[in-house]
Order: structure tokens, then C-alpha cells, then sequence
């Protein structure tokens, strides 16, 4: 199965850019982005710009609506993703909670729909 | 010939009784269990409307999970949105060929296991993980469910939907955990067992007749955890545990439904069978030197079955082992539970200093046990005035009218 792990945290959690704390939570990513691959789980995953650069598009009356900002204002913000392959829900969790943002933040675990 | 009525309560018996296993069988060769729920519950339907003329089958399991297999196969000849599942049809009808019988169902590997760690995954919410295992492996209906709860039937077959389809399509796994999860799964798994027990021990609310049937059920549960994992000290405990409390069921309620306290209970209408093999089976746990919650709570429970009035009760021994229980798990409700040994190991005004210590806890400030146990000291200290203001407190947070009776009893006592 496919799994979509949304990783959320607040804006001020976890380490700050540029202290030492920051680099080693980089490599934590790196070893864990290399581990996925690995075991063959891996499928995609990025790190998304601050929600500060986010903006909502809609269409309405034919027309391109733009406003900036994210859709919905939320104390935890999407901060990146991973695209995971592994045989069920026990495997997802198991990968999911050693994503490094885990140890601030929150993952959301959601199966990806498969049309067939 | 039996009457119609007493037939009809045989089948309902034995699809009780044999449901969890044939339905854990049919999952683990479906891989859906909504499908198997739905040809198992055919089944028996089909039994409902077929035995009472032909009689009960030799094996009325072997009958149901025969029958449930081939209409798994018809259904999933059917059903296109099965067509992912069509190489176990071909199993099935492979297996379908084959010879059946009584002597089939002794082959079928148990898979309750498996069916009770998918009942109470985490990733479930923690009121359907319940009804799901009440429905999946005690066999109860829907709308038994829905009354032990107090829900309305709809409702309750709602959230067994839901919780079917999140198994379905979030890809829950009908496994046993790997080893490094084990422990902790297994804790979610007895968490709801005991909260079964619960339901029906402690009768909050609703309707009593049925909580009564929570309590066997939660019972029978945890013995086929312990059958399958014999091993598990906590299974083993939690078995003990609840077979010594429910052993004082019958004593705990007086001829008009009134509370009667341990304090008062007449010992005498105690289960002696069921303190006996609580007893047996937390004497041979406790060797095994792999202590828990549940055997602790078990122990002090023992203690209490022991002692032939409630005076000549170990309290040292019980306030010892809260005190151990607390250090495992520091909770302000195993606090509340050892003041009442400690009253009467130590004394009343040291049984008070301990309940000092969790007051401000914010976990307990609506617990109705806190001020009833806190009522019942300051009484005993003499300090009538807050035990006035903390029974009153107790009244209003008491969910069933046994309480609320039992504790206005204790209000009127207070002198002055």
C-alpha cells in the first residue's frame, strides 16, 4: 500500500536554523530520507517553503480567485511530506514516528486512494 | 420436540459462543471482514430459519463456517468490486471441493489472535475498538451493543462501519504484532477488555441485565487471550483480576438493587469457584516474577477474598502493595484507592495526608470516587463539616441510583 505521511509542526517548534541542534535534525532527515530508499519504501518526499509563501487558488465564475496565505489557519503547518510503499498501517506507523519532525510535531498517516 | 423458543436460544448460544472464531477463520481467508461478517451473519440467519425444522447439526460450527464459505464464494462471483480478491476465491473453491465437516473446524487454525490485535488497533477510536471487539469476537449484536452503551442502534452500527471501512482502506493488518510492539499493543487490547468488565462491573449507567453479560463477556475474552498467550503475565493478571471482583458480584447489590460497600458485603454469598481459580491462577502468575498492574491489582484483590471479615483484612499488606502499584503506574486514582487501606493500616488522618498530596490533580476533580473517599475520612477524623460538603459533592457526580442512595445513607449519618 501507499501511505502519504503529511508532517506538520508549529511555526517556533523544534531546532532553529542555524544552531548546531538545526544541522544535525538536517542529517536526521538525510539518514532517514537514505533509510526509506533502502528498505524500498521510499517514493517521494520534500520539504515545503514556510506556509508564509503559500497561496490559495480557487476558481469561481470562471475566474481565478488568488488570495495569499494557506486555505486554513492552523497552529500546526504542513511543513513537508514523504510518499511511502509498505505492506500495511503497523509498517506506516513504525516509519512514520521515526520521521525527525516527530519529535516536536505531529505526522498524519493517510492511505493514498487507489482507483482500479 | 423442543418448542420453538428453546431451540431458538440454543442457536443463539452456540453462534455466541462459536462466532469470534469462525469469523477470525473467515477473515484470515477473505482478508475483509466486512464480507465475512456479512456471510457469517447470513449464515446464521439461515440457521435461525433451517435447524428448528431439521435439527441442530452435529457440528454447528463446521455447519455455519461451510455455509459462510460458500457464500463468500457466491458473493464474490458476484461482486465485481471484489475482483481483487479473486485468487482466494479460487482457494475457497478449491477448499470447497474438498471434504468438510467436524473434523474441518479442528483444522482451522485459531485466528483470534490476530482478530483481537486488528479490533483494537490504535489507529481506531477508543469507543469502536470496544464495540468492535464486542461484535467481532463476543458475537453480540448491534443492538446489544447499542443498549450496553446507551447509544441509539443506528449510531452504533455507524461507528461498527466506520471502523470496518478505516480497517479496510488505512490497510490495519490482521497480524499479530511484530515483537517490539508487542507489549504495548497488547496493553491497548487489555485496556479494553477491562473497560468491557467495567461497563458490566460497575453498571455507571443503563440497563443492569445486560451490563451483567459485559462483565462474562470481558471474562470470556481475556480467557481466550490467556489460552493463546499463556505466557503474558498481564493477560493471566487481568484474567485473575476480574474473576476475584466479579466473584463479589452477587454481594454487592442488596434484594431492592441498593450498593452494598465491601465493608458490608455478606462474605458468605461470595463465588468461592471463582476466588478460587482467580487465586490459583495469580499464585502461579506472580512465580513468574514478571509483575504488572493487573497482577498487582489481582493480589490486593486476593487479599481481600482471603480475609474472612473486614477486619481481620491484611491492610498492611494491601497498602503495600498500592504503594508498589503507585510507583509502576502513578495515577491520583491508585492514590485514592490505597487511602482506604492506608486508613486502616496507618490511620485516618494519614490516609487524608495521602489524598493532600493528589487534590490538585485536575484529572480527578470530577471524579466522584475522590470525594467519596474523602467524605468517608473526614467523617471518620471527625471533621463532619467537609464531610458533609464532599459526600454532597459525591452525590451529584454518581451516575446510578444505587450509589447515590448508598452515599445519602452516609450523608445522613454524619452527626450534627
Amino acid at each position: 500500500m501507499q501511505y502519504m505521511c503529511l508532517i506538520y509542526s508549529a511555526a517556533n517548534a523544534g531546532p532553529a536554523p542555524g544552531t548546531p541542534e538545526f544541522s544535525d535534525y538536517l542529517k536526521a532527515y538525510g539518514e532517514y530520507t537514505a533509510m526509506l530508499q533502502k528498505k524500498g519504501a521510499f517514493i517521494a518526499g520534500d520539504a515545503l517553503q514556510p506556509v508564509t509563501t503559500a497561496t490559495t487558488v480557487s476558481r469561481e465564475n470562471g475566474r481565478t480567485e488568488t488570495t495569499d496565505g494557506p486555505f486554513a489557519e492552523t497552529k500546526e503547518q504542513l511543513g513537508g511530506y514523504y510518499l511511502i510503499d509498505c505492506d500495511s498501517l503497523d509498517t506506516a506507523i513504525e516509519l512514520a514516528a521515526q520521521i525527525p519532525t516527530a519529535e516536536h510535531g505531529k505526522i498524519e498517516v493517510r492511505p493514498v486512494m487507489i482507483f482500479d | 420436540m423442543l418448542p420453538p423458543f428453546d431451540i431458538e436460544q440454543s442457536i443463539t448460544r452456540i453462534v455466541r459462543e462459536e462466532w469470534g472464531r469462525i469469523l477470525a477463520a473467515l477473515v484470515a481467508r477473505l482478508g475483509d471482514l466486512q464480507l465475512a461478517e456479512d456471510v457469517l451473519q447470513d449464515s446464521v440467519v439461515q440457521a435461525l430459519s433451517t435447524w428448528p425444522a431439521k435439527g441442530i447439526p452435529d457440528s454447528p460450527a463446521a455447519w455455519l463456517i461451510t455455509t459462510a464459505k460458500n457464500k463468500a464464494i457466491d458473493t464474490l462471483r458476484r461482486d465485481t468490486r471484489f475482483s481483487k480478491l479473486r485468487p482466494e476465491l479460487e482457494y475457497l473453491a478449491e477448499l470447497e471441493s474438498q471434504a468438510t465437516g467436524a473434523e474441518e473446524l479442528q483444522t482451522v487454525p485459531d485466528k483470534r489472535l490476530e482478530l483481537i490485535f486488528t479490533c483494537c488497533h490504535p489507529a481506531l477510536e477508543e469507543k469502536s475498538r470496544i464495540a468492535l471487539t464486542l461484535r467481532t469476537l463476543g458475537g453480540l449484536t448491534t443492538e446489544e451493543i447499542a443498549k450496553a452503551f446507551l447509544d441509539k442502534p443506528k449510531t452504533m452500527a455507524q461507528r461498527l462501519t466506520r471502523a470496518k471501512s478505516k480497517i479496510a482502506l488505512a490497510g490495519i493488518p490482521f497480524q499479530i504484532p511484530a515483537n517490539d510492539q508487542l507489549q504495548e499493543r497488547l496493553n491497548a487490547v487489555l485496556a479494553v477488555i477491562y473497560f468491557i468488565f467495567n461497563e458490566g462491573y460497575s453498571a455507571t449507567s443503563g440497563e443492569q441485565i445486560v451490563r451483567a453479560d459485559l462483565a462474562e463477556e470481558a471474562i470470556r475474552l481475556a480467557r481466550i487471550m490467556h489460552t493463546l498467550l499463556p505466557e503474558e503475565t498481564e493477560v493471566a493478571g487481568l484474567l485473575s483480576l476480574m474473576l476475584l471482583h466479579d466473584s463479589r458480584s452477587s454481594a454487592r447489590y442488596g434484594n431492592s438493587s441498593e450498593f452494598i460497600a465491601l465493608q458490608d458485603q455478606n462474605r458468605k454469598k461470595w463465588n468461592i469457584s471463582k476466588i478460587s481459580e482467580g487465586t490459583t491462577l495469580l499464585k502461579s502468575t506472580l512465580k513468574k516474577q514478571k509483575v504488572g498492574t493487573y497482577q498487582l491489582q489481582a493480589a490486593i484483590s486476593a487479599l481481600h477474598a482471603e480475609a474472612d471479615t473486614w477486619e481481620a483484612t491484611d491492610w498492611q499488606q494491601i497498602n503495600a502493595l498500592y504503594e508498589l502499584l503507585y510507583s509502576i503506574n502513578p495515577s491520583p486514582v491508585v492514590r485514592i484507592n490505597q487511602s482506604m487501606a492506608a486508613s486502616y493500616a496507618l490511620s485516618p488522618q494519614k490516609a487524608l495526608e495521602i489524598l493532600h498530596t493528589i487534590e490538585s490533580d485536575p484529572a480527578i476533580q470530577q471524579y466522584q470516587p475522590f470525594y467519596a473517599a474523602r467524605g468517608d475520612l473526614y467523617t471518620r477524623t471527625g471533621n463532619h463539616t467537609k464531610a458533609r460538603t464532599d459526600i454532597t459533592s459525591a452525590i451529584k457526580l454518581s451516575e446510578n441510583t444505587a450509589q447515590i442512595e448508598f452515599l445519602s445513607k452516609k450523608l445522613n449519618a454524619i452527626p450534627g
